[in-house]
């Protein structure tokens, strides 16, 4: 079983199958323990463009949108010092592709996806959520251990920096394994009173005459 | 240690802190909103930025990971007696504060397309130069650009027939396509002037006023408080996932135009906006505006 619950928190344990998945909606809080790996623009690009093989094993577990601040120690070893959720938004182009190659069920970041996202998360059984950004300490002091670091070439943010969590988050749904999507039905409210709000603020800023 | 060593240690420091505390303005901006909101999820995202502002200062660590682009707004008088050093000591100062706090890795060469691994490169940190005549001090506003809250930015040229109407809607458009996933709530800053770089710079400008000043011209002012109580009024609240409150404010900075063009420009910041202000007199005496505490 791969979800359990612990002082009223949903917490997801990897690795994590389809099933686990089907009762989470968009809007929940969940919280997430064990393999979780920071994953960028150029590691997609990696996967998806190039068709290389990804060097840290995604798959039945997570990736994090993200770039952390690391401290090397001796052997090797790396400190987690900072990390937080990057825009998700820029690695939309690649997401779909990226979860059926890897087979990732869980894509924590930053903002919205579209529906490159969204299909994935449909077709292949996987969530994307949200980590409150800004909060790279309350994220990094939830890391236990960087377990390794692949493709170091492309420099401190862009590592994939494989890490053993506990319950890391809180991580609020925003595309559940059905395809909801919480920011794109948001948007429809968003633009909807933003169209409203030009139409009054017009009527008060006639300053050329 | 000489002069240039000393400022350049001042300011390695200031950095660091200023990664670490957010400016006084903003803490009192950020308790007022989240006593302000009353769902689930806004509550929940803002315990969790307040645990992260503690943890951050307990365990001395940047309170987010994307440290930015260093940026300096540097009102500098033309008789302080290391105008000559200042802005290779401020890269200086980068440096060391990269190692020392530290700071992530964020400067790419471009076309060369390589990371340097010490938070400078051509061109980088950024320094913007105000020459201040008659003047023996140094005024520094220190600014981390953050890439979430640099890539709502936005500078086009309107026509005059579009009028602060069309401004109006240059600013929301960017709120609800960019803005939700920049960190709000947000301080916005936009520039009212000619041409895309003449706004764009009075647009980053306008993000190093405090929080709740006010633009001198009481028309300007005006539309600064209609912008706010709009773009809050839209409910993309914090984290951009629906709320009450989704701006910390709105600060326009303005200049004259030529009769046929509006330039228009937005710059937002992020609800961590680490900003510093700093004020050096001849000797190095400073003064910190921005952060109440810091000791050298």
């Amino acid at each position: 079983m791969s979800v359990e619950i612990r002082d009223g928190k949903k917490i997801l344990v990897t690795p994590i199958s389809a099933e686990d998945l089907k009762d989470i909606k968009i809007g929940d809080i969940v919280y997430l323990s064990g393999s979780l790996t920071t994953c960028r623009d150029v590691a997609h690009r990696r996967v998806v463009e190039e068709g290389r093989e990804i060097p840290v094993d995604v798959r039945n577990n997570a990736i994090l949108h993200a770039g952390p601040i690391i401290r090397p120690l001796e052997n090797d070893k790396f400190e987690m010092v900072s990390v937080g959720p990057t825009t998700s938004m820029r690695m939309e182009k690649f997401e779909y592709d990226f979860v059926k190659i890897t087979g990732v069920r869980v894509i924590v970041g930053k903002g919205g996806m579209k529906e490159n996202t969204s299909n994935a998360c449909k077709d292949f059984g996987c969530i994307h959520c949200v980590i409150p950004a800004g909060n790279a300490v309350v994220a990094a002091v939830c890391v236990e251990e960087i377990v390794k670091a692949e493709w170091r070439d492309l420099g401190m943010p862009e590592t994939l920096w494989n890490c053993r969590v506990k319950e890391f988050g809180p991580l609020i749904v925003s595309i559940d394994a059905q395809g909801r999507n919480y920011f794109e039905e948001k948007k429809i409210e968003y633009n909807k009173r933003k169209d409203e709000q030009v139409a009054e603020i017009s009527k008060q800023v006639g300053f050329i005459k | 240690m000489n002069q240039v060593e000393k400022m350049t240690d001042m300011i390695a420091k200031f950095i660091g802190h200023t990664a670490k505390k957010l400016p006084d303005d903003v803490i009192a901006k950020l308790e007022e909103l989240r006593a302000k909101e009353d769902s689930p999820m806004a509550k929940v995202i803002y315990d969790t930025m307040f645990r992260n502002q503690e943890l951050a200062v307990k365990l001395n660590r940047p309170s987010c990971q994307d440290t930015g682009v260093l940026q300096f707004w540097v009102k500098c008088g033309t008789k302080f007696p290391l105008i000559d050093d200042l802005e290779a000591l401020l890269k200086e100062a980068v440096i060391k504060a990269t190692f020392e706090t530290p700071l992530r890795h964020n400067s790419v060469e471009t076309f060369d397309e390589y990371n340097t691994g010490k938070n400078v490169g051509k061109g980088t940190p950024t320094v913007f130069w105000d020459i201040v005549p008659h003047s023996d001090k140094c005024e520094i506003y220190t600014y981390m650009a953050g890439g979430g809250c640099t890539l709502p930015g936005h500078a086009m040229v309107l026509m005059p027939g579009e009028g602060y109407e069309g401004v109006t809607k240059f600013v929301l458009d960017r709120m609800t396509t960019y803005g939700l996933n920049a960190c709000p709530p947000l301080l916005v800053g936009v520039g009212v002037a000619t041409s895309v770089e003449t706004a764009a710079l009075l647009s980053k400008k306008a993000l190093m006023r405090p929080i709740g000043s006010h633009n001198p011209n009481e028309r300007a002012a005006k539309m600064e408080k209609l912008l706010e109580d709009g773009i809050n009024a839209i409910g993309i609240g914090p984290q951009g996932m629906g709320g009450k409150y989704t701006v910390m404010g709105v600060n326009i900075e303005n200049t004259a135009r030529h009769p046929s063009a509006i330039g228009v420009a937005v710059n937002v910041g992020c609800w961590s906006h680490r900003r510093g202000h700093i004020i050096f007199d001849k000797d190095l005496n400073c003064e910190v505006l921005s952060h109440s505490g810091v000791k050298f």
